[in-house]
């Protein structure tokens, strides 16, 4: 293969560089770790933080799926498992069981993980205080003393004023009992799955050039009240392609008369139950 | 409780704390007075752990405050001490609710019930005469009296021991002054609180202080029981503040 690149794009100095912010991340789980990031053949919105991530950990043996909103066939999934496909030549996959390295945004996949798979979260914006102190000074600091009362107060404002919790993406979780971490845009729905996981989780935020990680089985708990506990939303209907009364589905308009139909937003998963 | 001695915080050549020695005792309020640019914000900063010294010691509990790292000092201020400052707006998130004002420390101390977190937010709105009813209102149109007493609501729900408060009333009309003087002199005594009450203001040190510390160029030249101090004042600077609120 001669791509006038090095293997996976980045330069060995730089992998290394991103591969010890990883390991910090993954010895102090949920806290933001600073990195260099670099320049990215990419806009930021594609996922320049998950790519650079990708890119450190991925080996010649790795077997590569990209998900966008759970879905393979996106313009955006496509293009990063073609640039990975090409830059690293790496063999990819639609399939969550056969990945060993899984790219995702938005979503993680419905299929349980296992030890030997990786999970890398494109994030756009690791602060889970960023909307209540957008000081970065401050913010480190609440993270360094774990005061989070501020975090209990945005939830406490959306029960007063809406009666329930709001957050139904990106629902701030307590990682091992001790770190506030952004769940990345995930919906509320996936972050029991963070919970315990046998997977590697990683995540990269490009512009904002940090990184953090949940390593495999650790406690990952959704804020919330005694009385108003977390609940995980989806739609109360069957997958209109696989009747899946479990995953989590997209809402699609069928026509221009209200028609609607929901289907599972996890395409892999949905097409492994439509072929069984 | 409390007690400091040696104090001294310079800026430049100005000296705003020149060897300044206090005590306060549990249940107790102490008045600092004296006219503007005298150091007794800068003191009260100094007391709470806010702001560093080149010299002298402050005692809370035993411990010395100004060696405290960071963390014991915000905890401190979570739990033990409360703050009053002279602008409520500066102490009150005003994007948030009143009830998420009031309800902030619990949840900052690790309450994770909503409904017993409204409760006590609700009880004490009813005791500073905010009607409960308004809770889930934004406060940034509340009158200043009622930030005021929002402000110590937010402040006095963690039950602290020792409050520091910097011109509570000042910025307020008249009237609504002695109105608010009246109901943190009610809340004082009922709740056994100490406060170190910074003020201008000699009669809001009568109605509220056991005792009063008058200060001048960043020292203290005159300190005692508040009657003695302000019915026989020794110190003849103590003589012309006194004086001239009886002639204003
Ligand atoms: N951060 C600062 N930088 C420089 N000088 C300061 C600072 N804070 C206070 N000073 C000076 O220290 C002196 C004491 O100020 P301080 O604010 O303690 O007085 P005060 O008695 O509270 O006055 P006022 O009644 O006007 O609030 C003043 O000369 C003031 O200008
Ligand atoms: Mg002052």
């Amino acid at each position: 293969m001669t791509t006038g690149y090095n293997f996976a794009y980045l330069d060995e100095a730089t992998k290394r560089m991103i591969r010890r912010a990883l390991l910090k991340a993954i010895a102090v789980p949920g806290h933001q770790v600073p990195f260099g990031a670099r320049e990215m053949p990419l806009p930021y919105g594609w996922g320049t933080g998950g790519i650079q991530v990708t890119a450190s950990v991925i080996g010649s043996d790795d077997r590569l799926k990209v998900i966008d909103q759970g879905a393979d066939d996106t313009t955006n999934a496509i293009s990063i498992r073609r640039f990975f496909a090409r830059v690293a030549g790496v063999e990819t996959t639609e399939s969550t069981t056969e990945a060993t390295i899984i790219q995702t945004r938005h979503r993680i996949p419905e299929t349980p993980l296992r030890e030997d798979q990786v999970l890398v979260y494109q994030v756009p914006m690791p602060e889970p205080l960023f909307k209540l102190e957008p000081r970065v000074r401050e913010s480190t600091k609440l993270h360094a003393l774990a005061e989070y009362g501020l975090m209990q107060v945005k939830l406490y404002e959306d029960i007063a004023k809406q009666g329930e919790v709001a957050t139904s993406y990106n629902h701030p979780v307590i990682v091992d009992g001790r770190y506030l971490m952004s769940p990345s845009p995930i919906p509320a729905f996936d972050n029991p799955k963070m919970d315990m996981n046998p997977a590697i989780q990683l995540f990269g935020a490009g512009r904002e050039k940090r990184i953090y990680a949940v390593p495999p089985y650790t406690r990952v708990e959704s804020l919330d009240f005694e009385d108003h506990p977390f609940r995980p939303i989806r739609a109360p209907h069957a997958c209109a392609l696989c009747r899946s009364t479990e995953s989590y589905l997209d809402e699609l308009i069928t026509d221009d008369r209200g028609g609607r139909r929901f289907i599972c937003s996890d395409t892999d998963y949905c097409a492994q139950r439509q072929r069984t | 409780m409390m007690h400091a001695e040696g104090l001294v915080l310079r800026f430049g050549a100005v000296a705003a704390l020149d060897d300044v020695a206090m005590e306060i005792h549990p249940g107790e309020v102490l008045a600092i007075v004296g006219e503007s640019g005298s150091g007794k914000t800068s003191l009260l900063r100094v007391l709470a752990g806010l702001q560093p010294v080149q010299a002298g010691s402050v005692v809370f509990d035993g411990q010395e405050v100004l060696s405290l790292s960071d963390a014991a000092k915000r905890r401190l201020m979570r739990t033990e001490w409360g703050f009053i400052h002279q602008n409520a707006r500066d102490a009150l998130r005003l994007d948030i609710s009143a009830g998420g004002n009031v309800g902030e420390r619990l949840m900052a101390a690790g309450a994770r019930h909503y409904g017993r977190i409204r409760e006590e937010t609700a009880h004490w709105l009813r005791r500073v005469e905010i009607d409960p009813a308004r809770m889930d209102e934004n406060p940034r149109n509340f009158s200043g009296g009622m930030q005021q007493r929002l402000q110590i609501a937010r402040t006095l729900i963690t039950r602290p021991r020792l409050v520091f408060m910097d011109e509570p009333t000042g910025g307020l009309d008249v009237s609504v002054q002695a109105k608010l003087l009246d109901l943190i002199r009610g809340l004082v005594a009922e709740l056994g609180l100490a406060v170190v009450l910074v003020t201008h203001d000699i009669a809001a040190a009568r109605l509220l202080a056991h005792r009063i510390m008058v200060m001048r160029h960043g020292r203290v030249v005159e300190e005692g029981l508040t009657d003695r101090v302000l019915d026989d004042p020794r110190h003849a600077y103590t003589q012309l503040l006194v004086s001239s609120v009886l002639a204003a």
